[in-house]
């Protein structure tokens, strides 16, 4: 266990010179400032990494070479100059639109993917909300997205985006359902829904090795049911450029367009995140039963490495499923989670639920 | 403690969106044109309004949704529990889940799983 890299020292310490020097109600507003700023911080870039990401692997997966002007051979600057103008395009609200449903839109969107966020285990003592029913919030807050995502379609006034989001809406439900059932399964396992302790209970061992056979199913299954939910290929109908231009989001412009894009993005990192989280350990470091040297090495690597890594571990693998695959049809994808995924995630909560009593799990 | 770092996250939400479209509505021009105004089209004017009644099978998809969310719902609790509430815990939650299955198999026979 690596207790070197603790945040709640560092946190307990900040706290306690502040209130040191002012009355503890100042000092915690401003904490509560600072919780805000690096969440925002976080949130911008790594959207930047993972859209300049996207694009490289993209790139790569097509034999193409990707951004390479901006700012040196690897084209680094190429997103932030992108964010760039996107801040200076003119936001214009279309005539026929209702308006306050279509500038309220963009705010829940960005809501659910900030609440998920901050529900994330960066490192030990690193969790913003805490709470003893932490993943099923995460499951619960995820779910106000596709309430934006209907708004941002219905209340445009144009076909194509009511399309786009009827089509996004029926999608994205259907398959909660699926990530519902593997996380549950999960949580059978682990006993716990506090996100802090379900990483502590994998101190010995991640998720995945533990559980083994349904562990492993429920992981594929939570991959593929939070691709769609993330709303990208092959699942990414709803925007399906050739027929529905931009999908649910074609009536916005500059950065009420950008709000949609970056939770696209946001919500895959969360996606990924979750799934590190439940099944491959958080920010708990790789273990292997026997090799002390090799276990101690692996202690001095901080949390927030352990964590990332795998989360970009799983977002690469995301990826490779959306560069790879073609788009489904809406029946297909419909047929996919109600004939199959579903009922394949309910046989394996059963089978985790006997190996679990059975005590089959490590 | 918990309950302000909720009000924190939904206010660094708002304050994240808001702060953004303020920057873009400094720096960006504003010009006006009647044509914006019109839904985005492949150039012929749109007939008629989109606001009109829909395809029901999303909304046949959306009861079926309901239905197993709420199953969901009432599994965690037991999923929390379930390695200490033992044998007759999962007998119940087999009948329970057992009934759902059945409703999902119902739904199946009478085709309301495919898309038509």
């Amino acid at each position: 266990m690596n207790d070197y890299y603790n945040l709640e020292a560092l946190t307990s310490v900040i706290h306690a010179a502040l209130c040191g020097v002012m009355p503890e109600w100042v000092a915690l507003t401003i904490e509560c400032v600072i919780v805000g700023v690096i969440i925002i911080l976080l949130y911008a870039v790594l959207a930047v990494i993972m859209i300049y990401m996207e694009r490289k692997v993209c790139a790569a997966f097509q034999c193409r070479i990707g951004p390479n002007r901006v700012g040196g051979k690897g084209g680094l600057l190429q997103v932030p100059a992108d964010v760039l103008k996107i801040l200076i395009k003119e936001i214009f609200t279309p005539a026929h639109v209702d308006k306050f449903l279509y500038s309220l839109a963009p705010y829940l969107v960005i809501l659910a993917s900030v609440f998920t966020f901050s529900c994330l285990p960066w490192n030990n003592g690193g969790l913003i909300l805490h709470m003893n029913i932490g993943i099923f919030f995460v499951l619960a807050a995820s779910s106000i997205g596709v309430l934006g995502i209907l708004l941002a379609g219905w209340s445009s006034d144009s076909k194509y985006t009511l399309m786009g989001a009827m089509r996004s809406g029926a999608m994205i439900i259907s398959y909660e359902l699926s990530i519902g059932i593997s996380v549950l399964t999960m949580v059978v396992m682990a006993g716990t829904m506090d996100i802090h302790e379900l990483v502590m209970g994998q101190a010995d061992g991640w998720n995945i090795f533990k559980g083994h056979i349904p562990a492993i199913l429920a992981f594929i299954i939570y991959l593929i049911a939070g691709n769609a939910e993330a709303n990208r290929g092959p699942f990414d109908l709803a925007e399906a450029e050739q027929e529905l231009t931009a999908g649910y989001h074609t009536e916005y412009s500059g950065m009420h367009f950008g709000f949609f894009y970056l939770a696209e993005y946001m919500n895959l990192f969360i996606t990924a995140g979750i799934a590190t989280t439940i099944f491959l350990g958080g920010w708990m470091p790789l273990h292997v039963p026997g090799l002390d040297g090799f276990n101690a090495v692996m202690d001095y690597i901080p949390g927030i490495v352990w964590f990332l890594g795998k989360t970009f571990l799983v977002i690469f693998l995301l990826m490779w499923i959306r560069w790879t695959y073609p788009r489904l049809r809406i029946d297909q994808i419909l047929t996919l989670e109600w004939k199959y995924l579903m009922p394949s995630a309910l046989v394996v909560l059963v089978l985790m639920t006997f190996c679990t009593l059975m005590g089959w799990t490590f | 403690m918990f309950f302000t770092f909720i009000v924190v996250v939904i206010l660094t939400a708002v304050v994240l969106v808001t702060a953004a479209i303020c920057i873009a509505k400094l720096l960006a021009p504003r010009s006006f044109n009647p044509q914006k105004g019109e839904p985005y089209e492949c150039g012929i004017p749109t007939r008629g309004q989109s606001w009109i009644p829909f395809k029901a099978g999303y909304y046949l998809f959306a009861i079926l949704f309901l239905m197993f969310d709420i199953e969901t719902v009432f599994l965690f609790p037991w999923a929390v529990v379930a390695q200490k509430a033992g044998l007759v815990a999962v007998a119940s939650v087999s009948i329970f889940l057992l009934i759902l299955v059945l409703g999902l198999a119902y739904a199946w026979r009478k085709g309301a799983l495919e898309w038509k």
